[in-house]
């Protein structure tokens, strides 16, 4: 673990963060293997404790600029640090524990008989040890507030339960970096509040990707839309979602009715 | 339907069996099994003793005996293989209600049915007994391959998933008029299952996805902490015991 290569990038500066950001990406390109070019040139700095939304179009490269948060996927130019460590061959394990990832479906993440087990999973890949784990199983349901519910099968839970579960596999890891990929799709409303209440309650810093834009607005005072692997703009949550024609450029729409505040 | 604890060849409950670590009855089962096949054909009171012995364990276990015959029927098809064998088998053969029947025929099948049937209800007491999950952590202490571990566990989360996805493909299909009854419509039906594969192949590189994002690296950790002491092997061993002294005389007696 080098401190060393986490660069300090302005946005750090802005906002006065002791010590290296959460998330830091400089120049970040990828191809796909058929030479599509699904990002060019990211940067993107996320201070320790910001919420920031990740907007854009469908395609615009936002689950790939995710997957290459914790090294699934890695950059042809350029290079990424969580929390000042390079993301690099021999710091992916490491990286993987920093950097929780809550997908879209929660079928894909949850795959163990059980809840309490589906929660363990990720502390206990991390090493660790039986004692400490059970006592990270309960803590991480009772944040979601799924502690009743341990011992069931995900697929006996409602899509809302199943969404928080997901979100309790990923904590139970202890993230520095929470990201969660269109959290709120799928949900009845009540559960959609629900879940924005676990998360404001939470602290860590988080990076949501979402086509939900009150959501965004409710849960990140900061957004960055990207669109055909450029960041396009970075700003705070309520000034790009006033700014009509950049929405309209983007296919970033709000819903019928809503005004932002 | 159902996963994990609701299991149709599950019978929840707390007896003795039922708290056995599940290694242990994978193992128990496993040598009574091959007690019964090693036994001779001709001895036929030892395979009554087989199945008292299995009587005493369903008695422990609470299991009703008519529970247990039904879901032995799963056994069904294969018998029918078996009651060919008295009419095309060699000669010798004997006289029976009118019916020419093959001896050497009439003892192989005696030997498909009766050790058949004893393996079958083994089997359903260790599953009625073991909840499926308890399974696959029986099969990871006795060092199955990791690999079979991990597929196991996949299967048993995602056969339901993927039993739902194709429920709700076939609504949407007969929604659309589909109806399978006729025969030129079963491409349909074929190219559901099709998409279904490519589904179920898409859905498993997002589980492998989500899986190495939490730290996977190729082995199902270890989650339960109950240890197996002597005392279990033991218990689990006598009716073993039985079954193997049974074996041996059948083979002292034929």
């Amino acid at each position: 673990m080098t401190a060393a290569d986490a660069g300090t990038g302005p946005a750090t500066e802005l906002i006065g963060a002791a010590g290296p950001p959460s998330v830091h990406l400089e120049g970040v390109t990828y191809a796909y293997p058929d030479g599509h070019l699904a990002l060019d040139g990211i940067d993107l700095t996320i201070a320790r404790g910001e919420r920031v939304a990740l907007l854009g179009p469908n395609g615009a490269g936002k689950t790939t600029l995710v997957l290459h948060l914790n090294g699934i996927l890695v950059p042809r130019r350029g290079r990424v640090a969580i929390d000042g460590l390079a993301v690099a061959r021999d710091t992916v394990r490491e990286v993987r524990r920093r950097v929780g990832i809550v997908f879209q479906d929660p079928d894909d993440q949850l795959f163990m008989p059980t809840v309490a087990e589906d929660v363990a999973f990720g502390p206990a890949n991390f090493g660790v040890a039986a004692g400490e784990l059970a006592a990270r199983v309960d803590e991480a349901l009772a944040t979601v507030d799924m502690l009743e519910h341990r011992d069931r099968s995900p697929l006996h839970l409602s899509g809302g339960q199943r969404r928080r579960v997901a979100l309790a596999t990923v904590l139970s890891c202890r993230p520095e970096v929470l990201v969660l990929d269109e959290p709120s799709s799928n949900l009845d409303p009540v559960a959609r509040r629900e879940l924005a209440e676990v998360l404001l309650g939470l602290g860590t810093t988080m990076l949501m990707v979402t086509h939900d834009l009150p959501y965004a607005l409710q849960l990140c005072p900061r957004s960055v839309v990207i669109d055909e692997g450029r960041i396009v703009a970075d700003g705070p949550t309520r000034e790009l979602l006033a700014d009509a024609d950049l929405l309209r450029r983007h296919r970033l729409e709000l819903p019928f009715g809503f005004a932002p505040p | 339907m159902g996963a994990g604890h609701s299991h149709p060849l599950h019978l929840p409950g707390t007896s003795p069996v039922h708290r056995l670590p599940a290694e242990v009855k994978i193992v128990a089962a496993f040598l009574g099994v091959v007690c019964v096949v090693v036994t001779p054909r001709e001895a036929f009171p030892v395979f009554a003793g087989y199945l008292l012995v299995l009587a005493g364990v369903w008695a422990i276990a609470g299991i009703p005996p008519g529970w247990m015959a039904r879901r032995a029927l799963i056994e069904a098809p294969f018998v029918v293989l078996a009651v060919l064998l008295p009419l095309t088998g060699p000669d010798p053969r004997v006289e029976w209600l009118g019916l020419s029947l093959s001896e050497p025929g009439l003892l192989g099948a005696w030997n498909i049915l009766v050790k058949g049937t004893l393996g079958v209800l083994t089997s359903l007491t260790l599953a009625a007994t073991t909840p499926l999950r308890d399974l696959l952590l029986g099969l990871q202490r006795l060092r199955a391959p990791a690999i079979v571990v991990t597929i196991t566990t996949l299967m048993l989360r995602y056969a339901d998933v993927i039993a739902a996805e194709a429920r709700r493909m076939r609504l949407a299909r007969i929604s659309r008029g589909h109806d399978p009854r006729f025969l030129w419509q079963a491409g349909a039906t074929a190219r559901g299952i099709g998409s279904l594969f490519v589904r179920s192949y898409e859905r498993g590189e997002r589980v492998h996805l989500a899986m190495l994002s939490r730290g996977w690296a190729g082995r199902m950790p270890q989650l339960s902490t109950d240890r197996t002491t002597p005392r279990h092997w033991l218990t689990a061993m006598a009716p073993v015991a039985v079954a193997a002294a049974l074996a041996v005389t059948g083979w002292l007696t034929t």
